[in-house]
């Protein structure tokens, strides 16, 4: 099933086959010349994160000269997204684990993000990248608060579409955080409080310290100025956190974009898999400075297929991805970031209105 | 350093630099800090012979140091992989500025020689482990020495002459030295001038390729230990090179009853000692100490039929809830029939299907 009036491209079980032959040759190549510079582009973006987040906290030594206050806020919020998209979340997919440098290895990394890396993993690498766009199963579709394909049954809740959606942007880590809690499936009963316990302790440590950090520790280290650092640091994530949520709502919520059902997953081969992360996303365009700046999440149609290439290699082969998409008649859905936020937020819009649920084989042609 | 190292990982500094770690931030001014890892910088890179590389490294401060004859396992990345290699530092324990001296012989296939001779560059950044191994020069030094060592051998017993040196050490020294021909020996101009500015050490050069110089000719005898001295089993004997010269040592130490007093070291390297990819091959899960014979299916499967239970999720390669390390061993990724390589690597277990003996850390 799909959002879009488009009528879905079909692949025979042969074509699908052919499709995952092509996607693994792409990723093949990758594997085979991964090497010094993805080792030095990762070193390059911690080094960088480091000297930002540094330079930030000193220049609040400084605090109250305007101009200052404003660059030190801007040193925080470009570290903590670099911090948590360029370089957490890459991480955390295991992009690097190919070097063998504990200070990078999936299993033992613990992100700069309020969720605990151990949750994340299960919940996006695992749910997410698994079940993409799955109704029902992948609860990245309006993070079990918003309304987000028309194939979500409507409820009276979801007029306040627009303002979950308001609401979450600023308070995206937070979300995240929240997300791994799964309130929405234990208000379902589908989960027990206590199955959530030991979640909840790691939660609340994470939290707890990162709180004292940001709100108690570096401010108080400015002592007169301990306000003034208290604002930059808050400032900061929620400057991060609109820019982030504005990158990932255009990942999968935009026009073109297609959800699928559970009975899809039944026996799904890799084909078909591949086939339902091409339909599941959605690209922004841009050059290097955005690509970086957006985790390459930019890149979110190669990452959805190859999420455990080194990020830099997606726009690297993107001209690939689509020509593959071109063969098969599949779409490649881009666009530039106020087009592909627009699409979004006129479906946040309409989608909190009661709207007419169409049903419609999808995958594979008989 | 120590008192600062110590400040550096005190909790209110781990609870400032939060999950990326206080690394993160040192790392950002100078690439040798570290709270946690042993770095070194190489500082130097000599040739001293056609197929050998000898770097100098100035270690950070979380190298405790080394009883001289031990050895370290060197991290280097090579095409952004690390890769581990053991070496034992040629260098004096009282060296100035704890540098350490490392000298490798170029294997023609070998991945980190090659790279430490052909592209390494001074200013780069390696990770060291602590000193290892029992082949060291005792506490107190024994009276009498005997030193035989054949190719880049020489880099332990090297370590324990010098501290001699250093030392003022006022025993006797033998230092029996195999080379190829006089061109391949290493330290050979250094060695000389020892032996000439300390009466109590008698540099022996024996060369097995080459009639002209040298003092003996030939492989390692009995012959040639008792024309150098014929109360040669009174001495401690360190003895380092092929398996070839140590087996011979061996057999004429305890052909004399003597065994206690020969101490030896052989260089193999990390992977001759792994096993060939063969039929039926063997699956070791390392920490739980179970084995199992390898039926093709993968990794992750093999482990629940043994009854362990590593984490999942997709079990299709996607979600890496699986990786797991695996300490040797080839395997197979079951999608691409691509293989890995033999070293200790992090691989996903739902994807990956030994070719051949592996070890795996569950
Ligand atoms: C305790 C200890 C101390 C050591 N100290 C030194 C030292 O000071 N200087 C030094 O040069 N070496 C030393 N070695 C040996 C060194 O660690 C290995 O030779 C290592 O494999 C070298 O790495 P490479 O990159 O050259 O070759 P690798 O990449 O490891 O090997 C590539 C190929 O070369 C072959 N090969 C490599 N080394 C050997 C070998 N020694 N014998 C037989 N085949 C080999 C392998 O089988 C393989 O096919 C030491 C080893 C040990 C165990
Ligand atoms: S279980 Fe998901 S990668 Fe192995």
């Amino acid at each position: 099933m799909r959002t879009s009036d488009k009528p879905n491209p079909r692949l025979t079980l042969e074509q699908l086959d052919a499709l995952a032959r092509d996607l693994d040759a792409i990723r093949e190549a990758v594997i085979a010349d991964l090497g010094t510079r993805d080792a030095a582009h990762i070193r390059r973006m911690m080094r960088l994160q480091g000297r930002l987040e540094l330079t930030g906290r000193a220049l609040l030594y400084l605090g109250f000269l305007p101009p200052v206050w404003l660059a030190a806020v801007a040193c925080l919020a470009i570290s903590s997204l670099l911090n948590r998209e360029e370089i957490g979340h890459n991480v955390l997919h295991g992009q690097y684990d190919w070097m063998g440098d504990p200070a990078l290895n999936s299993q033992t990394f613990e992100w700069g993000s309020l969720g605990a890396s151990k949750e994340w993993r299960h919940s996006h690498n695992y749910v997410h990248h698994t079940f993409t766009n799955v109704l029902g199963k992948d609860r990245d579709i309006g993070y079990g608060i918003m309304r987000l394909s028309r194939e979500q049954k409507w409820h009276p809740y979801y007029l306040g579409n627009p303002l979950y959606a308001a609401l979450l942007m600023p308070l995206l880590d937070w979300g995240f955080a929240f997300h791994d809690l799964e309130v929405d499936r234990l208000v379902r009963r589908e989960r027990t409080w206590s199955q959530n316990r030991e979640i909840h302790r790691r939660l609340r440590r994470k939290i707890g310290i990162d709180v004292l950090r940001e709100y108690v520790l570096f401010p108080a280290l400015t002592g007169p100025l301990f306000l003034s650092t208290l604002a930059a640091n808050a400032c900061a994530k929620v400057l991060r956190d609109l820019w982030t949520s504005a990158i990932i709502f255009c990942g999968h919520f935009p026009d073109g974009v297609a959800t699928f059902t559970e009975g899809e997953l039944a026996n799904e081969t890799r084909g078909h898999w591949y086939y339902r992360q091409l339909l599941g996303t959605a690209n922004i365009s841009g050059g290097r400075l955005f690509q970086i700046m957006s985790g390459h999440l930019s890149h979110q149609i190669e990452h959805h297929l190859f999420p455990d290439l080194p990020s830099p290699r997606y726009p690297q082969i993107a001209p690939q991805v689509r020509a593959v998409c071109e063969k098969y008649g599949l779409p490649y859905t881009t666009g530039p970031l106020h087009r592909q936020l627009g699409s979004t937020w006129r479906k946040i819009f309409r989608l909190a209105l009661p709207g007419r649920t169409r049903s419609q084989a999808y995958g594979t042609a008989a | 350093m120590k008192p600062l190292l110590r400040l550096l990982a005190s909790p209110l500094l781990d609870v400032l630099a939060g999950p990326n770690g206080i690394d993160r931030y040192l790392a950002a001014v100078n690439p040798l800090w570290s709270v946690s890892e042993t770095r070194a910088r190489v500082l130097q890179i000599r040739h001293q012979t056609r197929d050998t590389v000898t770097l100098i490294l100035q270690p950070n401060a979380n190298w405790l140091g080394f009883r001289a004859g031990q050895h370290v396992r060197l991290g280097v990345e090579v095409n952004g992989v690390r890769r581990h290699r053991c070496f034992s530092p040629a260098s004096s324990t009282h060296q100035r500025n704890r540098l350490i001296e490392i000298s490798a012989t170029v294997n023609p296939a070998g991945v980190v020689s090659q790279y430490l001779k052909h592209r390494a560059e001074p200013g780069e950044i390696l990770t060291m482990s602590p000193a290892q191994g029992t082949f060291a020069l005792p506490v107190p030094r024994p009276e009498r020495l005997l030193m035989i060592s054949a190719g880049s051998g020489i880099t332990p017993v090297m370590s324990m002459l010098r501290t001699l040196c250093d030392e003022d050490y006022p025993g006797r020294v033998t230092f029996l030295h195999y080379a190829r021909t006089q061109a391949d020996m290493l330290y050979r101009d250094e060695l000389y001038d020892i032996a000439r500015d300390h009466p109590g050490i008698t540099l022996v050069c024996a060369h097995t390729r080459q009639r002209r110089a040298g003092d003996l000719h030939g492989h390692l005898t009995e012959e040639q230990l008792n024309s150098i001295d014929a109360d040669f089993t009174a001495a401690e004997a360190y003895v380092c090179g092929p398996p070839g010269l140590v087996d011979t040592a061996r057999d004429i130490w305890t052909a004399h009853g003597v065994e206690n007093r020969l101490h030896t070291e052989t260089f193999t390297s990390a992977l001759t000692m792994t096993a060939p990819a063969t039929k039926g091959s063997v699956v070791r899960f390392a920490r739980s100490g179970i084995s199992a014979t390898a039926t093709g299916a993968s990794l992750l499967e093999q482990a629940e039929a043994s009854g362990l239970r590593p984490p999942f999720g997709c079990r299709r390669g996607i979600c890496s809830t699986c990786t797991s390390r695996k300490f040797s061993g080839v395997v197979r990724h079951v999608l691409t029939g691509e293989a890995s390589h033999t070293e200790e690597e992090q691989i996903r277990l739902c994807v990956s299907a030994p070719s051949g003996d592996v070890t795996l850390d569950l």
